[in-house]
């Protein structure tokens, strides 16, 4: 398994048009790392998966894979494997045949083809189907399959998916993220994983990058990106219901969000005018009490709904409309009065969507 | 490590089928090149040839041996246009090759519907089965099919062949249009009875455009298949219906033929076919796998 | 998923009725004509007698051999040539277009005017190919020379029809998706396997219909010929259809109907093999070169 980098790397597909499917990519994979591009259809994972895999060829910028420059060099040269959205198999051949074909082509002996294909499927529970024909299999056996061929090589360098549970049934999509995290703490495999669906990209992943119009927004673990989004749609992207988003305006000594007032010391400020400001908190990370306070912010319930095993509040005050997460058990109604805080910690200001480095408290 | 964005201009590799298949020489000369360009002047000859000849007159045509005419000539084509002999035929042509299509797709479209949606006791063999019909050698049908439609005072009109074709073009349409609507997911179905479609709603206004290509395509292979039949619709036809097929056979006379008269005959039967080609060939491309089989 | 359902056959009632009307009565007029010995305006039963004639005759039988060796031939240099030609089809842009439609011109041709095309262009007097040949010193006659009459006709049948096969396949490889060439090419698949593996598997459907369209107008194939060569020189392109059409003209309706339904029935039968053999290659449980 290999180590791969992007640098700088851009797509326009038509040059010089100005229209970039990606741009300004910089990430890295270590060796090992299971990880996701998350981000709704069109936000350009699919180009920059192909970019990785050798399928396409970016405009711009260079691709390492163990520090060597592949960024000309076919998915074959590069050894990455892909499995795509919907299954593909070689269906005149049987399940051993479509396993072994990788080999095959390389010049493997009998005996090392019948051997790493038995580990194989005993590694994806296809040891029984060996002799069956592809195509008389279903969706989720087909992808192991698919998978299995990734993976016969022990020289490939990283496993690519691409939204590879689309066709499958909901029932069976789990076994398979299972039986992928599985391979994946078993063989150490570099894997790299699109997704339009943040459920699967934060359980599947240690490194999640979160990708929108084109651009990696934040690249880092799931925790990382639910504790401190760094961009206002990585917050709203993940976490249902995402982050609360305010428009917020520049004052001398500090953001107003609505009637609040948010402090902040002056170099954070530095800077920001001219800029768009919005303020962002989670709603799991907002604290309400039913006890007055004159501190916080009083509100309104306005909605209750059941999400779950959590009950999401819709709460007005303070000029702002925004969700909070309690207990399930809590004892709330429409029409209660509740006392808000935004803890200082968890409250996110960020400038043109880029979130500002400030000097309270962080988050653990 | 900086790219020279302006050297990449076709970017995406990996196992396009037209990359797959061409060895290099030079830039153009690979086997594919001169495969397709040996195949392209195999076809194009004859027709070139028969295109030349429509614009000679019968002298120079056994006389001489030219790809341009020396003598270059309207006077067929003009033959042609001035005869309403030559003009109807085209057009009883046109109109009853119409009428095929028109009632092959009226037929067929349910039919390949029931296959492509239901399972029901030998589905498979009757799917067959419409291919039999296209098997027994045409003059099976002269001597019944005349006498049947005579009877039914059908005799002579464009709806007889046009109704007589149906036994070889529905089978074709079924097949086509069945392997696009099965590319047509169930949920699809589904989802317009929940959304409180009636069933012919949902056939026209949903199902209906989505299988466009595939419309296209069998009234493609309808047309092709009845406009260059001549058997049946001359058994069919004396002199109300009788189309360009038949005349074209009937000036085959004793006395000789009417080479220039016949070439430009013949380079005029290709033209509606060129154009309907080029008004489905989007739906040629789409592509389409047969579902059934 | 496919729902059980009789509710089926009310949909498939016009295409029934439509054809059933149409094949039914030319159908039991034959077999009706073929159980008789008709002349001079009368006709006596005869049972099976017909049938034994036609399968005695050595007219029939010798038609029936050239047939079916002129079909396979068909078969063989169509298909594959079909093939090779749709792969190497512009895909997009008006060179698309220009290939389309001049692939598409020889099949809408009227049959007749096919023959008549290709008997003025092998014409000693008027045609290219006689002048052609004798570029490289070889006398072509097509109307005295066997060798230069049958692959003659075999020459315009490939003309003709090959762009069936040409269209099908192109449809077919348009639907074939991208990824399936791109996971064999990961898969360090050589050309040749990404075309027996991938493509051809996934051709198997429009192929079917190819092939079999084309077994089954050529095993009925006769107007071309009829215009070309006439079946001759002698019996050399006579093919069954001919000697169909020659006992028609002579009202010989008893001989005829039990040959026509002979005709019909080989094919049927051969068409039928043709069926099940593609609809289920590469589909059934194979077994492996080793497991």
């Amino acid at each position: 398994m290999a180590k791969i980098e992007l640098i700088d790397v851009a797509h326009e597909y038509q040059i010089g048009s100005g229209d970039y499917a990606v741009k300004d990519i910089n990430i890295t994979w270590n060796d090992g790392v299971s990880s996701a591009l998350l981000g709704p259809s069109g936000c350009g994972k699919t180009t920059l998966l192909k970019i990785i895999s050798g399928l396409l060829r970016p405009s711009e910028g260079t691709v390492l894979l163990d520090g060597e420059d592949v960024t000309g060099l076919s998915p074959q040269e590069r050894n990455v494997a892909q499995v795509f959205q919907f299954p593909v198999v070689y269906e005149t051949l049987s399940v051993f045949d479509n396993l072994a074909f990788p080999l095959r082509n390389r010049g493997a002996n009998k005996q090392e083809v019948r051997e790493r294909v038995h580990e194989i499927a005993e590694m994806l529970d296809l040891q029984d189907l060996l002799k069956k024909g592809a195509s008389s299999l279903g969706a989720a056996e087909k992808q192991r399959i698919s998978l299995g061929r990734g993976i016969v090589r022990k020289d490939t360098t990283a496993v690519l998916f691409d939204e590879p549970l689309t066709v499958i049934d909901p029932h069976m999509k789990w076994h398979l993220r299972r039986k992928l995290k599985e391979l994946h703490a078993r063989l150490g495999l570099t894997m790299v994983y699109v997704t339009h669906d943040q459920h699967e990209a934060l359980t599947f992943a240690e490194q999640v990058t979160v990708m929108d119009v084109g651009e990696a927004l934040q690249t880092g673990s799931p925790r990382a990106l639910h504790t401190r989004p760094a961009a206002p749609f990585v917050g709203y992207f993940i976490g249902s219901p995402g982050m609360n988003l305010f428009d917020a305006t520049l004052q001398d000594d500090g953001v107003m969000v609505g009637d609040l007032k948010l402090s902040y010391p002056s170099e954070t400020l530095q800077g920001l005018g001219g800029k768009k400001l919005q303020v962002g908190i989670r709603p799991e990370f907002i604290e309400v009490r039913s006890d007055p306070d004159d501190g916080a912010i009083k509100s309104t319930v306005e909605a209750v709904n059941l999400t779950g095993s959590s009950l999401i509040l819709d709460l007005a005050g303070k000029g702002l409309d925004f969700k909070v997460r309690v207990m399930e058990d809590a004892d709330v109604n429409e029409g209660d009065t509740l006392y808000a805080t935004f803890p200082d910690e968890r409250v996110i200001l960020y400038a043109d969507g880029r979130a500002v480095k400030s000097t309270l408290k962080e988050a653990a | 490590m900086e790219q020279d964005a302006k050297q990449v201009v076709s970017n995406e590799r990996g196992g396009s089928r037209q990359e797959a298949n061409s060895f290099r020489i030079g830039k153009y000369l690979n086997v594919t090149n001169i495969g397709m360009t040996l195949y392209f002047l195999f076809l194009a000859l004859p027709l070139v040839w028969m295109l030349s000849m429509s614009f000679k007159t019968n002298q120079e045509i056994l006389s001489t041996r030219s790809f341009i005419p020396i003598d270059a000539t309207l006077a067929n084509y003009q033959t042609i246009f001035s005869q309403p002999f030559w003009r109807e035929a085209f057009f009883n042509s046109l109109i009853y090759v119409g009428l095929n299509v028109v009632i092959t797709l009226i037929v067929a479209l349910p039919a390949a519907y029931a296959f492509s949606r239901y399972k029901f006791r030998g589905d498979h063999h009757l799917f067959f089965w419409l291919l039999t019909n296209r098997m027994a050698p045409a003059a099976v049908f002269l001597l019944p099919f005349f006498q049947l439609y005579a009877n039914i005072g059908l005799f002579d009109t464009h709806l007889a062949v046009a109704l007589a074709h149906t036994l070889f073009s529905v089978p074709l349409a079924v097949w086509i249009l069945e392997g696009f609507m099965s590319g047509i997911p169930k949920a699809i179905d589904e989802t317009a009875y929940v959304d409180g479609y009636s069933f012919p709603g949902f056939f026209f206004k949903i199902f209906m455009p989505l299988i466009g290509p595939g419309i296209g395509v069998a009234a493609f292979f309808s047309f092709l298949f009845s406009w260059v039949e001549l058997l049946i619709v001359s058994t069919l036809t004396s002199t109300n219906a009788k189309p360009i097929v038949v005349t074209l056979s009937r000036s085959l006379g004793a006395e000789g033929w009417d080479w220039g008269v016949i070439a430009a005959a013949g380079v005029l039967m290709i033209i509606p076919g060129a154009i309907l080609i080029y008004f489905v060939r989007n739906n040629l491309a789409k592509g389409f796998a047969l579902g059934r089989v | 998923m496919k729902t059980e359902n009789q509710r089926a056959w009310f949909f498939l009632i016009p295409a029934l009725l439509v054809m059933s009307i149409n094949a039914f009565i030319p159908i039991m007029t034959v077999i009706n004509y073929s159980f008789q010995d008709i002349f001079a305006g009368s006709a006596i039963w005869i049972g099976l007698e017909n049938y034994v004639r036609v399968l005695n005759d050595s007219e029939f039988r010798s038609a029936l051999g050239r047939q079916l060796i002129f079909s396979f031939l068909i078969l063989l240099i169509q298909v594959p040539l079909g093939i090779a030609i749709s792969l190497g089809m512009p895909k997009k842009g008006w060179r698309a277009t220009v290939a389309l439609v001049a692939v598409g011109l020889p099949l809408l041709i009227p049959w007749n005017v096919v023959g008549i095309i290709w008997r003025v262009f092998t014409r000693g007097d008027l045609g290219l190919v006689p002048v052609f040949f004798n570029l490289f010193g070889y006398d072509y006659n097509v109307a005295n020379n066997a060798v230069d009459a049958y692959w003659s006709v075999v020459a315009m049948d490939v003309w003709h029809w090959t762009p069936l096969i040409v269209l099908l396949c192109y449809s077919g490889l348009n639907a074939i998706p991208d990824a399936f060439y791109q996971a064999a090419k990961i898969d360090g698949a050589s050309r040749w396997s990404t075309f027996r593996y991938v493509t051809l598997p996934r051709l198997r459907s429009v192929l079917t219909i190819g092939i079999l369209l084309r077994f089954m107008d050529s095993f009925r194939i006769y107007s071309e010929v009829d215009m070309l060569t006439g079946g001759g020189p002698g019996t050399t392109t006579a093919f069954l259809s001919d000697v169909l059409v020659s006992k028609a003209r002579a009202n010989e309706f008893g001989y005829g109907g039990a040959l026509s339904l002979i005709y019909f029935f080989i094919i049927l039968i051969i068409s039928y093999v043709f069926f099940l053999v593609l609809t289920n290659v590469g589909t059934a449980d194979e077994t492996p070169k080793e497991a």
